[in-house]
């Protein structure tokens, strides 16, 4: 499953956010920040003992179990009395999250996350980036592998001249996407995908801002 | 110079470039200085652009004053830091300057460079620009509207034949070959074996390849090429050889190191030319040229 990647914003950057805003509510998230450990109930309390610590006053914190689902301003109603005593919402959900609360209520949102793409955990801590979301999907001719993803040029007709045993110019931590693309095309007997040129990309195939609505099928 | 470059490699002479690296600021009397001692002794001068990711004076600005001082520019664009309405207007107004000589690049990346927090453009990538440049040939630009006035450009990019795996750039190579490269300068070449391999590959195409020699200046320098430079692998015989040079020696061996390997390209016409880049010492590529023992017929 894809998840919000985020990291927490230095506390600098929050307590600078909120300014002389003093009475604050805390949100996490039970989803993607719980599994990332940047707003799951265990980050919010230690940002309730950090915020008190600056001298703010922590009115009450609650962990929205999908902080990006509809089902979030019903969540809110519980809280809206401490809520309403407070200056500004402390936020610990990605940016959806973020956006998500701000729809329902009319108070300030903070955020205390940075969110950094979508993605999927592979490990305790490690997370990769999956799909930016370019509405162009070119998986079918790079093996699955996604260089508009996993190339730090994004680029679609293989690779740079920077790239090094497999790795990438950018970090040599890193692998080369087109490296890995090859490799599989090659172990697949599909090389001859990887000499597709492709065209400059349409960047107007990814509606910006993002809002599509599609027109039902009626059968 | 009195033909242009794509004249040049198709006479089958023994072709020579070099390269000029803008100033960071505009103080471009050490640049007019090097174009100045180097636009008789080689055939074509390339401009780099932002090189390395590191911000400096336009690669456009140099060859307009390699023009004004007489010499042959070959045009650096990288598809990093502008998109393709920024790099179609610039060839348009290279065009107009008569600048007839393009290398397409991708561009390093961003991070390498001194401005590591801008935004990456890579609108196009190097053989898009080339597709491009030979639409803006035929009379319409990348969005499909016609032009007014023709532009012509002698249209080359670059290829690494000492990667390390090898045939993902081959593929680029050929990528870019059909997408209408005429010249190919290669990554920097150290060893003669592997470039060999690629030449006899390479030579079944219609595209001229001129080898890329990068003058080495220190054993410490050598090392940190290979480690840090992409694309370019250094032999620890060269570093070797550079280290046990005498103290203060390092850069006439790294001189005759070039020259020896010109040479040795040159006798054995390994490739149609070789393209020297003597990062921030283009000073003493005359003397490289002297090392090798080849001068231009044309000039």
């Amino acid at each position: 499953m894809i998840r919000s990647i985020t990291k927490q914003k230095p506390l600098d950057e929050v307590l600078k956010s909120l300014g002389e805003m003093e009475r604050v509510f805390i949100i996490g998230c039970g989803t993607c920040t719980t599994m990332a450990h940047t707003g799951g109930q265990a980050e919010v309390l230690a940002m309730q003992q950090k915020l008190v610590e600056s001298r703010k006053v922590v009115t009450g914190f609650m962990v929205i179990p999908v902080a990006c689902d509809n089902l979030t301003e019903e969540a809110l109603q519980q809280n809206l009395p401490a809520m309403s005593e407070s200056q500004a919402l402390v936020i610990m959900s990605c940016a959806f999250g973020v956006q998500t609360v701000s729809r329902f209520l009319e108070i300030p949102v903070i955020p205390a996350l940075d969110t950094l793409f979508i993605g999927k955990e592979m490990g305790p801590g490690l997370f990769q980036e999956v799909c930016l979301q370019c509405g162009e999907c070119i998986l079918g001719e790079t093996g699955g592998i996604c260089p508009v993803t996993s190339c730090h040029k994004g680029l679609v007709n293989g690779p740079c001249g920077g790239t090094q045993e497999g790795k990438c110019e950018v970090d040599r931590n890193k692998d080369c996407a087109w490296t890995l693309i090859y490799e599989r095309l090659q172990k697949q007997g599909r090389l001859a995908a990887m000499r597709k040129f492709h065209p400059a990309k349409n960047y107007q195939v990814e509606p910006k801002p993002g809002k599509t609505i599609f027109e039902l099928e009626r059968s | 110079m009195g033909q242009g470059f794509r004249e040049v490699l198709q006479s089958g002479e023994f072709v020579i470039t070099s390269e000029i690296g803008p100033p960071k600021g505009i103080d471009l009397s050490k640049m007019a200085h090097h174009i100045s001692l180097l636009k008789e002794k080689v055939h074509a001068l390339n401009v780099t652009d932002n090189q390395s990711s590191v911000m400096r004076y336009p690669s456009l600005g140099g060859a307009i004053l390699i023009k004004e001082l007489g010499g042959e520019p070959i045009l650096q664009m990288t598809c990093r830091d502008r998109n393709r309405l920024a790099l179609q207007a610039d060839l348009l107004f290279a065009s107009s300057r008569g600048i007839r000589n393009v290398l397409c690049l991708t561009g390093d990346a961003v991070p390498v460079g001194d401005h590591k927090t801008a935004k990456s453009v890579f609108d196009l990538d190097s053989s898009q620009l080339l597709r491009a440049i030979r639409s803006l040939e035929a009379g319409k630009d990348l969005g499909g509207n016609a032009l007014e006035g023709r532009v012509e450009f002698c249209a080359g990019a670059i290829v690494t034949p000492e990667a390390r795996p090898l045939e993902p750039q081959l593929i680029k190579f050929e990528k870019k070959v059909e997408c209408g490269a005429e010249f190919f300068q290669t990554q920097a070449v150290y060893e003669l074996d592997r470039f060999r391999s690629f030449m006899e590959y390479a030579q079944k195409f219609p595209v001229k390849i001129l080898a890329g020699i990068v003058l080495l200046t220190s054993a410490k320098m050598a090392k940190y090429m290979t480690e840090n430079v992409p694309g370019i692998f250094v032999p620890s015989a060269l570093i070797d050889e550079l280290a046990n040079a005498p103290k203060g020696q390092a850069l006439k061996k790294g001189i005759e190191i070039a020259g020896r390997m010109i040479r040795a390209i040159y006798e054995e016409r390994l490739s149609h030319g070789v393209h020297i880049m003597a990062i921030g010492r283009e000073e003493v590529v005359p003397e490289i040229l002297q090392t090798a023992g080849i001068q231009l017929k044309s000039s």
